[in-house]
């Protein structure tokens, strides 16, 4: 048998159907359903009396537009969010789908619930209408986005329509210094190779530094896999993922479990197995990085400078330049230096428990900087109730943040947490594209520690000078 | 879906790069339970000032592009989110076509579902469509999918490739839930073998 990596041996044990021309039906084994991007699915359903094919393999929770106040599972205010959110209460109950409400401590961002519940096992596939369904990738799941189109499709067959896409290896080497944080890892990687830089790859990230990481560390890292361009980012499978996944509601138990771990023990790329593409990066080389531009790629060591834009080539000139008339940045200013006036912390990117200890660890005892407001948000109801049980929610009051119910929040600022127009924000979650967090605003993407370093200083900071 | 065959119309030229789902169509307009008339917030925040007037240097403020049917792009069109409004909201103002070097992967797949030809080309030929399309609507590009060609006013003609079986359903305007389901004996077989050989799934 030829080597394979460890997507060629996820997609093997997926094809339900290979047409001559290599188009094939991919198998889903989980499909994660929101609110926002399922509606026009479920009612493509209705129009054609279709029905969902695996409701059993079908799981919704709504996050996006959620507020994340109290009261919200009594009534939501804005009058279009609300309805989507009663759609899908609608549609869970009238297609038989598994459903956590607002009103169930379980609920949470769609891509934080799925791992936490159990539903995300390794050698799985598993998609999402939603880009940032990558981050099952860091159980050695096949995890990607889909749109409202192939949501439909998916409810309806159970299937994708999909070609194979190309291998990449992405392996950080050596060790993380300290200070230095996952974040940091899947910024520096968009920073070398750009956003287009993974189309038409799956990255696989694999090293020693990428071993060393938590669950969460590796949620964090192929969660930004799409910001990179990549179809999915993938880790393999090992002693960590296994320990945490076992136990979970929805893991497999007894015989079950036992012949599900010696399925994906198996789950790793061969040693001679071919790769497209390989980037190598030390991890020794990684700082803590912050974004000073409106593209994931815009990545630069806290130690750095706002570029100049001819400093570019080709259509980044202009990007560049667009960007630091919307950022309000000029060349050569040190990062350091740039005032903020708002924190966000959560997203399923950087919204999970060990995300809010590394926060919780750099505020211990301090205030947020005068003028600077803060807002906490927890990726799931169960992750707020452990940082409450651990103390860590109180850290955080203490220091001056807000601490809110559980959803997508201020990433997408879909629900009313919004930025000002020209408000400048230290945000863990995954894009500073212009308007991201509100119309106007302001977005430098970081790690949680990093965040909470610039809420108690009001400006950019390297958190490594606190600690 | 519609059909794509063949297209004459207006292109016009955004040489931006990296232009991504949300500038294509922000948050405010997801909250829709439709898929019709995004149009009007096609672009919105680069189309218009914060009290509703349209921004006169935006290139589909201008008149020769007001009827445009075609973009022509920068690199890496539709990197993001998977909003499948992006597409919706192309289709609804009446884009038809984009053509761009690089496409984010599931914007290009969205615009298959939405009967929009999205075309990557190399930067020379993307670059000549955009010279092209700044020649505003004295310029009418036209776009040939069974024969896989794009031809600029000034007669150059550009091919492109594109994958058959995707052509294949655009052309005829084929739905790929109705085609899946003619494979609904294949899909039950593949679900009964995993049930002895991933039980846990």
């Amino acid at each position: 048998m030829s080597p394979k990596t460890l997507y060629d041996k996820i997609w093997d044990a997926h094809v339900a159907h290979q047409a001559e021309d290599g188009t094939c039906l991919l198998y889903i084994d989980r499909h994660l359903v929101h609110e926002v991007t399922s509606p026009q699915a479920f009612e493509g359903l209705r129009m054609t009396s279709r029905t969902v094919r695996a409701p059993e393999k079908t799981i919704a929770v709504p996050d996006h537009n959620v507020p994340t106040t109290a009261g919200r599972d009594v009534h939501i205010d804005n009058e279009e969010s609300r309805i989507q959110v009663d759609a899908l209460d609608r549609n869970a109950k009238d297609f038989g789908i598994h459903y956590y409400p607002v009103s169930d401590v379980r609920q949470g961002i769609v891509h934080i619930v799925g791992p936490e519940q159990g539903w995300t096992l390794p050698g799985m596939t598993v998609v999402c209408g939603d880009s940032h369904t990558a981050t099952h990738g860091a159980f050695g799941a096949l995890a990607h986005g889909i749109g409202t189109s192939e949501v439909e499709h998916v409810l309806a067959t159970q299937t994708l329509i999909q070609k194979k896409s190309k291998n990449m290896k992405v392996e950080i080497t050596g060790h993380l210094r300290t200070g230095v944080t996952a974040k940091d890892i899947t910024l520096s990687v968009i920073g070398r190779t750009g956003t287009a830089g993974g189309t038409g790859y799956v990255i696989e990230y694999c090293g020693t530094a990428i071993q060393e990481l938590s669950m969460e560390g590796r949620m964090t890292v192929c969660n930004m896999a799409i910001e990179g361009g990549a179809k999915a980012g993938l880790i393999a499978p090992d002693e960590k993922t296994f320990d945490y996944v076992r136990g979970r509601p929805n893991a497999p138990k007894g015989a079950q479990w036992e012949a599900a771990l010696a399925w994906w023990k198996t789950l790793s790329s061969d040693a001679d197995a071919h790769w497209d593409k390989v980037v190598t990066i030390r991890g020794e080389d990684i700082a803590p990085v912050v974004t000073w531009g409106t593209s994931p790629e815009d990545v630069l060591p806290i130690t750095g400078s706002v570029p100049a834009p001819e400093s570019f080539h080709g259509g980044k000139v202009d990007a560049a330049k667009r960007s630091l008339d919307y950022m309000g940045l000029e060349p050569g200013m040190a990062l350091k230096d740039i005032k903020i006036d708002a924190v966000f912390i959560g997203s399923c990117t950087n919204g999970r428990i060990e995300d809010l200890r590394a926060a919780a660890e750099v505020l211990k005892g301090k205030k947020m900087a005068p003028g600077v407001r803060g807002m906490v948000v927890p990726g799931s109801g169960l992750v707020r109730l452990q940082a409450e049980q651990e103390g860590i929610a109180q850290v955080f009051i203490d220091a001056g943040f807000e601490w809110r119910l559980a959803g997508c929040s201020m990433c997408l600022a879909m629900n009313p947490d919004q930025l000002a127009p020209g408000e400048r924000c230290a945000a863990t979650s995954n894009r500073n594209f212009e308007g991201r967090q509100g119309r106007g605003g302001r977005t430098h993407l970081m790690s949680p520690a990093m965040a909470a370093a610039a809420a108690v200083t009001g400006h950019l900071t390297d958190v490594r000078e606190m600690m | 879906m519609d059909a794509f065959t063949t297209l004459s119309g207006i292109a016009a030229p955004m040489p931006l790069v990296n232009i991504d789902t949300d500038m294509i169509i922000p948050k405010q307009y997801l909250k829709t339970i439709k898929r019709t008339g995004l149009g009007v917030a096609l672009f919105d925040e680069m189309r218009y000032n914060t009290d509703g007037s349209e921004k006169p240097e935006f290139v589909l403020n201008q008149p020769q592009y007001r009827k445009a049917q075609i973009l022509v792009a920068g690199d890496n069109f539709g990197c993001g989110s998977s909003r499948e409004h992006a597409p919706w909201a192309l289709a609804d103002f009446g884009i038809k076509a984009v053509i761009s070097t690089s496409f984010a992967d599931i914007f290009f797949n969205n615009c298959f579902k939405n009967g929009i030809l999205p075309v990557v080309l190399p930067e020379p030929d993307r670059d000549a469509c955009m010279q092209d399309a700044e020649k505003g609507a004295n310029s009418r590009i036209e776009i040939d999918l069974g024969a896989q060609t794009i031809t600029l006013s000034d007669g150059q003609v550009i091919t492109f490739q594109i994958d058959q079986f995707r052509k294949h359903c655009l052309l005829n305007g084929l739905d790929d839930i109705g085609l899946t389901m003619e494979k609904a004996a294949s899909i039950a077989a593949f679900e009964e073998k995993a049930a002895q050989t991933r039980p846990w799934v």
